[in-house]
């Protein structure tokens, strides 16, 4: 949970930021079928941000084009000022990018992999000398740098992939799907190190379909459906745009029961009020009300034992747009 | 839908005309190509493979230099003899090479490409900043160079055991034939290396890119002379039994022959290492008029001689190369 408290620490990044990534109309089309269609996403320097949808909802191909890994069928990419159809070397050289799938010349050590990197990357030796071990002691990996890495699990092979990127010491890291596979005390800490990596000032694009995961990371998200990004924002701004907020505050309270519920009712923001037991109280609300909750039972003449509130959940303002979005298009 | 169509047609003409790339295709090529020869060097399956040549090496010259030891004072191309002199049972040393050159060339390069693909480190290499150019260029010339280390090394092991065993030093002509019989190996080595790749290009599975490059071996060491005779018959059929219908058969039949290019190495080899050839097809009486049946040709007439089968096998290496290279050019990369 630490996670979340840091995040939540943490300012969101604010659209003020220059942009680092920014891609208008781009669309990506295998023969008929459309990967990706008519993106404009836009991230700022130092944010966080989510790609987020099922799988096979173009956000592969989206960061294959951004790395100029695939060529866009029409659009723009624009990434640190570089157009990655063009200039991909300028590109590659300042992003970073964790494939989904890693994978290492496993008869190789760990510092052979990344000695190998390091002179595709054109460093020079003595430089990518110092680098190479510091990246690996910095993931933990310093016991096993000459050992093959054929005998490393994924979760050492994902922290390898990591320390790749530290050896580049890029402006943007590109992750895809990166806790995927990884058991849940693995992925905590890798959301951990993506919120160190955040804090170095490197700007974070991740895809993923876990959604749990990313909120705790994401400053910001977009989701993903079938080729389009449907919405975008923080998810406090989504959960307000989807959920009309989400919050869910339980309040419990004895006294004069009616006009609790009535004074609650009264209060700005408020949706709903359910009464779940004789003496508790289901506030849903646009924002955090505990506050005014608080003191609306003490004013009502009301006796407050607890008070607890539930942010909204990112899968709650998924399946709810989802299932909207399917109705609309039914309708 | 048809006018979003059309949009989209429009829209992408200017970006194919601003698609010039910038940067050098051949950044990391080196790096690609020290990594690539590294494998290639410390790989089980070259050691393996680099015996069985050494063995073949030294079993084939020593039998040769047990049996021509009583003639070395008259032969003037002694030297070149230990190449091609056959002595029962074992074949000569071309004929091993003509068999393990392919196979060596094959095992280096049919799973270069569809590997990094099983491997998942392909896009992870592709991210750094490099073109694909690098890594396909990359790791042919790190086949190709093992290739020379391995054929240098064992043609300096044939010289060197030939010092010994004869006594005597070679010629500055018999060092000529015998160096450009080593370039005509390792070019048609290229060839089969760039097949492979080829292959491993097409085919996901290491596996069907192996065996379809073997096939394409057998298919040519074994089966195309006998179909190039079948078809020089039915192409130029001999009716009337007349000289020139029979010579233009055997013309077609040669010519169908040379699609091969153990037919170009073979020929090549022959012409150079052995100076009494003078034609690889049949020589009329009115050609040879003049001529002192079995004397040796100039080292500038056997090149001559040989320059065509010289220049195919190196200009069969660079088009299948290219084949590879604009196979995979073309390919996209998420698995």
């Amino acid at each position: 949970m630490s996670v979340v408290t840091a995040s939540s620490r943490t300012p969101p990044a604010n659209t003020q930021g220059e942009a680092v990534i920014e891609t208008s109309q781009l669309t990506k089309r295998y023969g008929k079928f459309t990967a990706v269609d008519n993106l404009n996403l836009t991230v700022h320097r130092g944010e966080v941000f989510g790609l987020l949808g099922p799988n096979g909802a173009g956000k592969t191909t989206t960061i294959l084009m951004l790395l100029g890994l695939t060529e866009p069928t029409s659009g723009s990419v624009r990434v640190l000022g570089f157009d990655p159809t063009r200039e991909p070397l300028e590109v590659k050289a300042r992003v970073g990018y964790l494939p989904d799938a890693i994978g290492f010349y496993d008869e190789l050590t760990a510092r052979e992999n990344l000695a190998y990197i390091a002179r595709l990357n054109g460093l020079p030796h003595a430089e990518a000398a110092k680098r190479i071990p510091a990246a690996i002691e910095r993931m933990g990996l310093g016991e096993v740098i000459d050992h093959p890495v054929a005998t490393f699990s994924r979760g050492m092979r994902q922290r390898l992939g990591v320390a790749e990127l530290l050896l580049k010491q890029p402006e943007i890291i590109i992750m895809d799907e990166p806790t995927l596979g990884l058991d849940p005390e693995a992925a905590h800490d890798f959301l951990k190190m993506i919120l160190q990596l955040k804090q170095e000032g490197i700007t974070i694009l991740l895809s993923s379909h876990l959604l749990h995961q990313v909120q705790q990371v994401c400053d910001r998200v977009g989701l993903f459906s079938n080729g389009r990004m449907m919405i975008s924002g923080t998810v406090a701004e989504l959960a307000q745009r989807v959920l009309k907020g989400g919050y869910r505050i339980t309040v419990q309270a004895s006294g004069p029961v009616d006009a609790i519920r009535r004074a609650l009712l009264a209060l700005p923001g408020v949706q709903k009020v359910e009464q779940t037991q004789p003496e508790t109280f289901v506030i849903h609300g646009a924002h955090d009300l505990r506050a005014d909750a608080a003191s609306a039972v003490v004013n009502a003449g009301g006796r407050l034992y607890g008070l607890d509130v539930e942010a909204p959940s990112l899968d709650e303002i998924y399946s709810v747009y989802f299932k909207e979005a399917t109705n609309g298009a039914g309708s | 839908m048809a006018q979003a169509v059309k949009v989209q047609s429009t829209a992408a003409q200017p970006a194919s005309q601003a698609r010039r790339r910038k940067g050098s295709p051949w950044t990391g090529l080196w790096a690609v190509v020290a990594k690539e020869m590294a494998d290639h060097l410390s790989s089980v399956r070259m050691q393996i493979l680099e015996v069985l040549i050494l063995l073949t090496a030294v079993g084939t010259v020593y039998a040769v230099m047990q049996g021509v030891r009583q003639t070395v004072g008259q032969d003037p191309f002694i030297f070149l003899r230990l190449f091609t002199t056959a002595r029962e049972p074992l074949p000569a040393f071309v004929g091993f090479l003509s068999f393990l050159v392919p196979l060596i060339a094959i095992s280096m390069a049919f799973d270069a490409v569809n590997g990094e693909f099983n491997r998942r480190t392909m896009s992870r290499v592709l991210a750094q900043p490099i073109y694909r150019d690098a890594l396909l260029m990359g790791k042919f010339l790190a086949g190709f160079f093992t290739l020379a280390l391995v054929l240098t090394a064992i043609w300096l092991l044939v010289m060197g055991m030939g010092l010994l065993g004869l006594g005597l030093p070679p010629s500055g002509e018999e060092v000529a034939r015998s160096l450009i019989f080593l370039v005509a190996t390792i070019f048609y080595g290229g060839i089969w290396l760039a097949l492979g790749l080829v292959f491993s290009v097409i085919f996901r599975q290491p596996a069907t890119a192996a065996l379809g490059a073997l096939a394409v071996w057998l298919f040519f060491t074994i089966f195309w002379s006998m179909l190039a005779s079948l078809l020089a018959r039915v192409i130029s059929p001999v009716t009337y039994g007349t000289a020139q219908e029979l010579l233009r058969q055997i013309e077609v039949e040669q010519a169908l022959s040379r699609i091969s290019p153990n037919t170009l190495y073979v020929e090549a080899t022959l012409g150079i290492l052995n100076p009494a050839i003078r034609s690889f097809g049949i020589l009329l009486p009115s050609q040879l008029e003049g001529a002192i049946i079995g004397a040796p040709l100039p080292l500038s007439q056997s090149l001559m001689l040989m320059w065509p089968q010289l220049t195919g096998l190196i200009a069969a290496t660079i088009l299948l190369f290219a084949l590879a290279y604009v196979l995979f050019q073309r390919q996209e990369i998420r698995a």
